[in-house]
């Protein structure tokens, strides 16, 4: 049984009604981690948000169900949802520069869920954020605890959010391209951090990225995404062993190889986008008659 | 220690800038038409009294030896004797300081509830009907000057529903037990709750008539650098925990979030206590705008001098206040 279970989401922008999400079904179990993949604007980011009740202002949910342990989070009143969300979810985020309170020291931003929303008292959440940190290799987590997040490097600070978001045990936690913000040389640490975390805990983990080469190394399934459609629902092995969708090889294809960094780069080409175009104008004809 | 060494620069600065407020006003108020002496004497009063006055008060001097003997009392503690009241300038400033200081932090106080009120509700209603309802209000708010607002609620509250006084500081029958001047703070301390309402009832409407303009401005600026701070990732990052709008905007937005307000509603707070000589005027309120009126209009050049300088000890000390707690808000200053 999947703990996270999408079906059918569509999204829209507000008074425009241009779509975002296309009937968008995906589902994610415990200890699984699914890749979210697509180009810019495919909507990979928006599932994650409309996961989270965190989409812009903008957008609406317009149809579709997002099932969090077998609970539609759309039909529960707006605090209920929030609660449930808090109490189940996390999310670590792109930039860890901009998602630290500048103003807070690091120790209440990674207690204060466990305090005021699971009501642990604040020695034992004090103590487990000890912990946490050292199980991310921090040095001296007391020392950063106390620390302003302008003290600290930003690989620091990502670990910290990595740390902070599997405080509070959550089933489901949403990455958003958590290495994109970062230096090469310290990504590779931080997507080695998440997985190792992500294996300890067990957790269900659904990794948004336009990466194919970070999916290889951390996903075991990936949805491949085309202008809030899904173009492909696959397990990792058989999508790196040739992809069944067109759009998908062409994306695999346009991939750089880091074995071979001279090698010039495949665009996915235009026969290919005006297919799968095609099939994104064929969805939304059969939404509009269904 | 790196603190301390900003506050000293600033102490120093301070004083280069209350000389050249100092020579600017000593040079404009002799520069100006109107003649102290004729003032003071009698009609039918001879060339030879007018002499005798002018030499009495230092005025046949030269403008720089008035001057440097003016500085040089000033530098012992010593005003001079105001020509109207025929008492130590120091004296009489210090006498209405008080008032005044009480009336522009009442102002202050009740301008940072309302601005802060406004703000806050501004942004939890941010798009809609009520966000534009506050706007309008904070629009008329501030296009409305202070002494106009005076005039406002000295109508509304003072004529057509007396629910204050619009006239002095404290009924002039009540017997003040007092030992100093701050009539407001000593009435607390001493428990007199009843002297306490009377005083309240009397410095309200200035306060407010004060505070209106300054809680438009704070509301508008706190609302939309709110507004900016509720779209940055940490704000979301808190929604996913599980927090309600209310939280987000109180713990995570607001002290970023403040900051710009902070700073602005220093330069506001002296154009306050700048709005205090008309407001005390109008309410018939005995502060250091009263005086100051009574001293231009009597053309008192000590008094003057004495008001102008104690003025700009004021602005200065409220410009490094706010500094000082600018850099205790914001951890990225305080470590440098």
């Amino acid at each position: 049984m999947s703990f996270l279970r999408v079906n059918g989401l569509s999204a829209r922008l507000k008074g425009a009604g241009h779509p975002i999400l296309r009937g968008v079904s995906l589902s994610v179990a415990a200890g699984e981690v699914r890749g979210l993949v697509g180009e810019s604007g495919a909507g990979k980011s928006m599932i994650g948000k409309a996961v989270l009740g965190i989409l812009p202002k903008a957008v609406e949910v317009s149809g579709g169900e997002i099932l969090l342990g077998g609970v539609d989070l759309l039909r529960l009143p707006p605090k209920e949802r929030r609660a449930r969300i808090g109490a189940t979810c996390a999310l670590i985020p792109q930039d860890p520069l901009t998602a630290l309170n500048p103003s807070r020291r690091i120790a209440p931003q990674i207690t204060d869920r466990l305090v005021d929303i699971l009501g642990w008292d604040r020695g034992r959440a004090l103590a487990r954020a000890e912990e946490l940190l050292a199980e991310v290799h921090i040095p001296d987590p007391a020392r950063v605890l106390r620390a302003y997040p302008h003290e600290l490097s930003g690989g620091m600070r990502q670990r910290i959010l990595i740390a902070s978001a599997f405080a509070a045990e959550p089933k489901l936690i949403v990455a958003d391209e958590p290495t994109t913000a970062l230096d090469v040389t310290v990504q590779k640490q931080v997507l080695k951090l998440i997985a190792e975390m992500q294996a300890r805990h067990g957790t269900a983990l659904l990794f948004v990225t336009h990466d194919l080469g970070v999916v290889s190394k951390v996903c075991d399934s990936l949805t491949v995404l085309y202008g809030g459609l899904v173009v492909e629902d696959t397990d990792v092995r058989s999508f790196f062993a040739g992809p069944a969708h067109a759009y998908s090889r062409a994306l695999l294809a346009a991939t750089p190889k880091y074995t071979d960094p001279q090698a010039s780069l495949t665009p996915v080409p235009d026969a290919v986008i005006r297919d799968v175009q095609a099939e994104v104008a064929a969805a939304d004809r059969r939404a509009r008659h269904g | 220690m790196q603190l301390l060494r900003a506050v000293l620069l600033r102490l120093a600065t301070t004083a280069v800038t209350l000389l050249g407020v100092a020579v600017i006003v000593f040079v404009v108020i002799r520069v100006v038409p109107g003649n102290p002496i004729a003032m003071m004497l009698p009609p039918g009063a001879t060339e030879a009294d007018v002499a005798r006055l002018t030499a009495q008060y230092g005025l046949d001097k030269s403008l720089p030896e008035q001057f440097l003997i003016w500085a040089g009392g000033v530098l012992r503690g010593d005003f001079g004797l105001s020509i109207t009241a025929r008492q130590p300038v120091l004296d009489l400033v210090l006498g209405r300081l008080p008032a005044t200081l009480e009336l522009s932090v009442m102002a202050l106080v009740i301008a940072c509830l309302l601005g802060g009120f406004a703000a806050l509700t501004g942004t939890r209603a941010r798009g809609t009907g009520g966000e534009a309802a506050i706007d309008v209000a904070n629009g008329m708010a501030l296009s409305i000057p202070d002494f106009l607002w005076g005039l406002i609620l000295v109508l509304l509250f003072g004529v057509l529903w007396p629910l204050f006084h619009i006239s002095g500081r404290v009924t002039p029958s009540l017997e003040l037990p007092f030992t100093t001047d701050f009539y407001l703070f000593e009435s607390v301390l001493r428990l007199r709750f009843d002297l306490w309402a009377n005083i309240v009832s009397h410095m309200f409407l200035p306060a407010l008539a004060l505070a209106i303009p300054l809680a438009a401005i704070i509301g508008q600026l706190l609302k939309q650098s709110l507004k900016e701070t509720m779209h940055l990732d940490y704000v979301t990052l808190a929604r996913t925990k599980g927090y309600g709008e209310n939280h987000v905007i109180l713990r995570e937005a607001l002290r970023n979030a403040i900051l710009p307000t902070l700073t602005l509603v220093g330069v506001q707070f002296t154009f306050l206590i700048g709005g205090t000589v008309i407001i005390e005027r109008l309410f018939s309120y005995e502060g250091l705008g009263n005086l100051a009126i009574d001293a231009v209009i009597n053309r008192d050049l000590p008094l003057i001098q004495g008001i102008v300088i104690l003025f700009a000890v004021i602005f200065t000390a409220v410009n490094l206040c706010v500094d000082l707690l600018y850099a205790v808000l914001n951890p990225r200053l305080r470590h440098g």
